[in-house]
């Protein structure tokens, strides 16, 4: 019984995160002794690189459009997950695949872990991340099917391994109900949740005109940028920056944090960054004691000087 | 319009986290339990304002014991009309989901809301688990919705950015940050609530398919190194050589 991956192209080419899913499915075929099969709906540029990330086959549905209804693409994956065979499948933990992973649940019965780190051990155990990470749970899956999607940040795509043939899968696409009208993302700009190098400022910087050393750092890095919850409900910054317990909960493997104290429910959606810095001139806020790396100083002489030395550094490497 | 709103119960954001000695359970001593914030403050509260603008009713949806009635009064206290407790554990996200669907499907709700996921699972589950026992359209992470007759207008959350699409009556939708502003009662709302209905039914039957066999502490941070403010080549360098993230 196979591993399916759905590999996500809303915008018509296939996503880092959709390489992401593959390299899981690889790792739980791998662990199940099975083969990880791929899945792509409407336009997917790029289908045959997932060969290179451990798929053996890909298939593609061509007669869905890329417009998102949860209730025809979980209908269209569950249906190609019986016709392929397959008892595992696997989602990113995505917009998308949050969507979707239960409803395919429901329509396969399957037990459903989202936001798995581990691939499975002993029998089908997952391991996840709660309370807002603060512990860890290990799941068990009793069910003969299987659904999960996949932690950002956690599965490292490595391409190696040839393209795969993509094939065109026949499986009956019902009309939807939901009509997408438009949408709006920033270009040029690696996602909140995809990225890996995270620079995020909060209400230190006394004002939004001061924000320009933050984004200088951020260009230099090839780093997104974010914030916390004061700056973003006074608009010095977009919502959509606003990173902690009721903004976006990321985990990228570097978050450099300026002028943020760090209060619970902004380390509540950071505190599964790989590496924290933390700049703050008062040594008493809480976030140096969730910090690896703490510079105790004015945020307005540290930062320049940082970002020289970043330059530097890249001028080198 | 008739508004259904599934409401949980979370340990209060500052709680710290303890498990039990053999690390099967969360223990739950001295833990001051509030209404999920996002089924309080985005759900519960948009959908009464649907409610004053277009008339209709707000049911609360509660799946826990007897002593959980403290959350759900609150709800009331915000403005919901009435409320319906499953008396069981909420034991898993599929549970849960089948004990929203047995009771909406015979009761034709317009719209059923909930918070975008608990804090304490973080799972992010039962919206779209219910929406398919249920058989009907889903839009999650809404932080907008405009309801003309029976057909919205809404926005969602995606990865950078927002995406805007229409649906008509019924459906779920799984409301994040921006959909309303969190509600504060007053004493009027806690009193009335005291006479407004709770109707306590049994739940239906239902597997757990996913169940925790362990939990485990996150690693503790080793503590943090300081670096001399002056010199932010040393930090660059611990960055590059050390943590090998630049």
């Amino acid at each position: 019984m196979a591993v399916l991956v759905y590999a996500e192209s809303l915008t018509g080419s296939i996503k880092k995160s959709a390489l992401e899913a593959v390299t899981y499915g690889k790792l739980a075929a791998d662990a199940l002794g099975t083969e990880c099969i791929a899945l792509t709906i409407g336009k997917a540029d790029g289908a045959a690189s997932l060969g290179q990330y451990g798929a053996s086959k890909v298939y593609n549905v061509s007669t869905a459009d890329n417009n998102f209804d949860s209730q025809v693409y979980a209908a269209v994956v569950a249906d190609a997950a019986q016709k392929l065979g397959a008892d595992t499948v696997v989602f990113s933990h995505s917009s998308t695949g949050k969507s979707l992973a239960g409803r395919v649940a429901i329509r396969l019965e399957a037990g459903l872990v989202t936001s798995v780190l581990t691939a499975p051990t002993n029998g089908f155990e997952v391991k996840k991340g709660v309370f807002s990470g603060k512990g860890f749970a290990t799941y068990s899956i009793s069910s003969a099917n299987r659904v999960v999607t996949i932690a950002p940040n956690t599965f490292r795509p490595n391409a190696s391994g040839s393209d795969a043939t993509v094939e065109t899968l026949d499986v009956a696409v019902p009309a939807g109900r939901v009509k997408v009208t438009g949408q709006a993302t920033v270009d040029g700009v690696v996602p909140l949740p995809e990225a890996e190098l995270v620079v995020s400022a909060g209400r230190g910087m006394k004002g939004p005109e001061n924000w320009g050393m933050i984004e200088e750092m951020a260009t230099i890095l090839g780093a997104t940028t974010a914030c916390s919850r004061p700056v973003a409900d006074i608009d010095w910054r977009p919502h959509h920056e606003h990173v902690g317990q009721t903004g976006v909960a990321i985990r990228p493997n570097l978050y450099i944090a300026v002028g943020i104290s760090g209060a619970i429910q902004h380390l509540a959606g950071v505190n599964q960054s790989k590496v924290i810095v933390v700049i703050n001139k008062d040594p008493e806020a809480p976030f140096f004691k969730a910090a690896d790396y703490g510079v105790v100083g004015d945020l307005f002489d540290v930062v320049p000087r940082l970002n020289e030395a970043l330059k530097k550094f890249k001028a080198n490497n | 319009m008739k508004l259904l709103v599934c409401v949980s119960q979370t340990p209060d954001t500052t709680t710290k986290v303890k498990f039990s000695a053999d690390n099967t359970a969360f223990d739950t001593n001295g833990v001051q339990y509030i209404m999920n914030p996002y089924d309080e403050w985005y759900a519960l509260v948009r959908a009464l304002e649907l409610k004053e603008q277009l008339g209709g009713s707000v049911t609360l949806f509660h799946v826990g014991p007897k002593e959980n009635e403290t959350v759900i009064r609150k709800g009331l206290a915000i403005g919901a009309d009435s409320a319906v407790r499953v008396d069981a554990v909420a034991s898993s996200a599929t549970f849960v989901a089948k004990q929203v669907a047995a009771y909406a499907k015979a009761e034709n709700f317009d719209v059923v809301f909930m918070g975008k996921e608990t804090i304490d699972y973080n799972g992010s589950e039962v919206p779209a688990l219910t929406a398919e026992l249920l058989d009907m359209p889903f839009i999650s992470y809404a932080n907008n919705l405009k309801m003309e007759g029976n057909s919205a207008t809404l926005s969602r959350e995606i990865e950078g950015g927002k995406e805007t699409m229409e649906v008509d009556t019924p459906f779920v939708v799984s409301c994040a940050k921006d959909m309303a502003e969190q509600r504060i009662p007053n004493m009027r709302g806690i009193m009335m609530a005291k006479r407004k209905p709770i109707n306590v039914i049994a739940a239906v039957a239902a597997e757990d398919l996913a169940t925790i066999v362990r939990y485990d502490y996150p690693p503790e941070k080793t503590g943090v190194k300081l670096i001399d403010p002056e010199n932010m080549d040393e930090l660059v360098n611990l960055l590059h050589n050390e943590a090998k993230v630049i």
